[in-house]
């Protein structure tokens, strides 16, 4: 009897130990639904070969990303190890205990230099200039430009362009020429269409859009220091940068209220809009003859400047964390190491994933290996966030509240939708004590 | 033989015989079920209740503190929120008006003798056996103002539906009334079946004309079941969260159950919308009173 029970729990212990054994190789990082996650897959499967350890990119739609993801975290569940959050995610992900301290990671691999400074500090760390870090940047983005060369360059257009605005038509450099452009395009008789922006207010879409114009137009959301909001998110500077936005929206297809990456790029493929704005991480689907029937005739540039010269993009892009309730802590770490490598983000970029590694980045190869790479490299120099505190979902719910009817239903004036949202964040940071 | 007929049928005594006496029915069966809407049902709507009076926020590890009734003050204070009250009213009366009159008046002139009447009812009732997902995407595609059939139908060029701040609402309201007047066509359906042939005849003999008939035979009979159907779909009109979500996202469509959504699973404001919660939840229970009381008082007419 005392060997067959012996026997049972040596069995047990046994099962445990493989159990536990096989379980360590296998790590799951979680995303949401879109090109960049397939190439990620790509290079994990790289990870596999070279290490044994199996690593899976689970995804699901933008749409329930940050609902799923946070679902997960508040029930401190360990489904996945490490997790590609959104830049603003980073207050909450930090301050509820959800992400791993990566400062020691950090400070070790010097990643403070190694990755691109814009990345770090927005993808990574979290107070500002405070020194902590919570993910390693992953896929560098910024809301960049589309647009149709062919009609550009057409002789005809070109003249008639020239006759009319009394300057060349080319790709714009400043916000005056976007406008310009969008107008002299829009011709509704012929089902053609000035530009594409983003209208959705349900996350950050019309947000990312109106953020473009507030940065160029040398406006601020606010004092990311003592979060101050009143004379920065109201300013003059920011007013005219609404309008400008409410103005380009004139020249939208019909029934642009409510777009996003997905309709941005329709614009094109179905040849709606001369220019289109989308996050660069979307791009390589116009690129592609089969999904895109204008690929040939599709040019790409960067956010153009404001009337003061100032020249800023709305960041995309997100950084990997190491979720702390997972149990592959340790192999996650492992993981980064691999995946910080600078011959893996060379392979990263060359699958099509963004790097946020400063020598790939600046690097001639990646420079000149798409027609957008370019204009990416310029804007991840010049790249401005959203507040990324615990609370910025009532800030993107509040911000959204007050522009979308001013810029889409045409009420009010942009200073009275600036001044209220302003009065809107002071309480808000004064809830949440951040503001006396 | 009566006597055997009885105890062959009550399934107690078969219980009995069998050796299922009532009070292992009740462990077996009804304390479980007792058990499992208590877990399930009343234990979570207390749970909730708890968090309406704390500053909880599901997104961070921090404790619940208690602020007494400081989520409802500021809800009940916030104008977006009275917004979103006022939006949600207007679509529960242009809803459930347009489905009621849609609704009855398919079920009059199905009332009546006419060729393949079982085929066209059953068809009339499809739109309600869909999904609210599919329903949304379809109608989207239908208020498309560049290919949308809609707009081509009725020769608009490319009116803007969905996009335009004061239609959006009705857009999502005419799509609520198509999907849902087949339910109140088929509750008009059964009361007007339900009108004795009789009172008609005994009109048509006094001469009473049409208007007559219906505003003092059709009507008051079939009021009752009627209420019934507005009862129902006004609660669910108030709850009403796929189509406005799908179809649009637009301020002037924000209902109430879409506000709680974002304030709960975007926003992670736990304890403030547990608050609203309970703010719609007795909303819609004082309406339905208020509907009862009437449903009573035509049922004694």
């Amino acid at each position: 009897m005392r060997r067959k029970l012996a026997g049972i729990v040596a069995g047990i212990g046994f099962t445990l130990a493989c159990g536990t054994s096989a379980f360590a190789q296998e790590l799951t990082i979680f995303w949401a639904e879109w090109d960049p996650a397939n190439y990620l897959q790509e290079l994990v499967n790289e990870y596999e070969a070279e290490t044994g350890v199996r690593v899976t990119v689970e995804t699901t739609p933008w749409s329930d990303f940050q609902t799923k993801a946070f679902t997960e975290f508040n029930a401190r569940g360990d489904a996945y190890d490490m997790v590609v959050g959104d830049s603003q995610w980073l207050g909450a992900g930090s301050t509820g205990g959800h992400y791993v301290d990566l400062t020691d990671f950090f400070k070790k691999h010097n990643l403070g230099e190694v990755m691109a400074p814009a990345t770090v500090k927005y993808y990574a760390e979290y107070p500002g200039n405070s020194g902590k870090y919570w993910a390693i940047p992953l896929e560098g983005d910024a809301v960049g430009w589309s647009y149709r060369k062919d009609w550009f360059e057409d002789p005809k257009e070109m003249e008639a362009f020239k006759a009319k605005y009394g300057y060349d038509l080319d790709v714009p450099k400043t916000f005056a020429q976007l406008r310009d452009i969008a107008e002299f395009f829009h011709r509704p008789d012929e089902k053609r269409y000035g530009v594409a922006i983003y209208t959705d207010n349900s996350y950050d879409a019309l947000v990312m859009g109106v953020e473009n114009a507030i940065f160029s137009y040398g406006g601020e959301l606010g004092n990311y220091e003592t979060y101050e909001v009143d004379g920065y998110i109201n300013s003059d500077k920011a007013v005219a940068a609404v309008e400008a936005y409410k103005e380009l929206y004139q020249f939208t297809p019909p029934g642009w209220a409510k777009t996003f990456f997905v309709e941005n790029n329709q614009a094109i493929t179905e040849g709606l809009a001369a220019m289109s704005m989308n996050y660069f991480a979307f791009f390589p689907a116009l690129l592609n003859e089969a999904t895109n029937p204008h690929a040939k005739n599709t040019g790409f540039f960067a956010n153009p400047a404001g009337p003061d010269g100032d020249q800023f993009a709305a960041l995309g892009g997100q950084g990997i964390s190491i979720v702390s309730y997972s149990q592959n802590q340790e192999e996650s770490m492992k993981f980064l190491e691999w995946f910080i490598r600078a011959d893996v983000q060379k392979r990263w970029a060359e699958l099509g994933g963004y790097t946020c590694h400063a020598a790939t980045l600046e690097s001639e190869e990646f420079r000149n290996a798409t027609p957008y790479n370019e204009a990416f490299y310029q804007t991840m120099f010049k790249v401005k966030d959203f507040w990324a505190v615990p609370e910025y979902a009532e800030l993107l719910q509040q911000i959204n509240q007050r522009i979308y009817p001013y810029i889409v239903g045409g009420e009010g004036t942009a200073k009275e939708a600036l001044d209220a949202l302003a009065a809107d964040w002071t309480e808000t940071f004064k809830k949440y004590d951040r503001l006396k | 033989m009566a006597t055997d007929v009885i105890t062959r049928l009550d399934p107690a005594s078969r219980a009995a015989r069998r050796g299922l006496s009532d009070l292992t029915i009740r462990n077996l069966f009804i304390i479980p079920t007792i058990l499992f809407l208590i877990v399930f049902n009343i234990f979570p709507l207390l749970y909730s209740l708890g968090y309406s009076f704390t500053d909880f926020r599901a997104s961070t590890n921090a404790p619940a503190n208690f602020v007494g009734l400081q989520n409802y003050r500021e809800l009940l204070n916030d104008p977006f929120i009275w917004n979103n009250f006022v939006i949600t009213a207007k679509y529960v009366i242009v809803s459930v008006a347009g489905q009621v009159i849609v609704g009855f008046g398919v079920a009059m002139l199905l009332n009546r003798d006419i060729p393949y009447k079982g085929l066209i009812t059953t068809l009339l009732l499809l739109p309600m056996m869909l999904s609210m997902a599919v329903v949304g995407l379809f109608w989207k595609l239908l208020y498309d103002p560049s290919f949308g059939i809609i707009n081509y139908a009725l020769g608009l060029g490319t009116f803007e539906w969905l996009a335009n701040p004061d239609m959006a609402l009705y857009a999502v309201a005419i799509t609520d009334i198509w999907m849902w007047s087949p339910f109140v066509m088929l509750l008009s359906l059964a009361g007007l079946s339900a009108v004795p042939k009789h009172l008609y005849e005994a009109a048509a003999i006094d001469r009473a004309g049409p208007l007559y008939t219906f505003f003092r035979i059709t009507l008051p009979l079939v009021a009752p079941i009627l209420m019934i159907a507005i009862i129902f779909r006004t609660m669910e009109a108030f709850k009403t969260f796929d189509l406005a979500y799908i179809l649009t996202s637009q301020p002037t469509t924000e209902v109430l159950s879409i506000r709680l959504y974002k304030m709960a699973f975007q926003e992670w404001q736990t304890g403030r919308s547990c608050a609203l919660a309970y703010i719609m939840l007795i909303v819609v229970v004082a309406i339905t009173n208020i509907y009862v009381k009437y449903l009573n008082k035509v049922k004694e007419r």
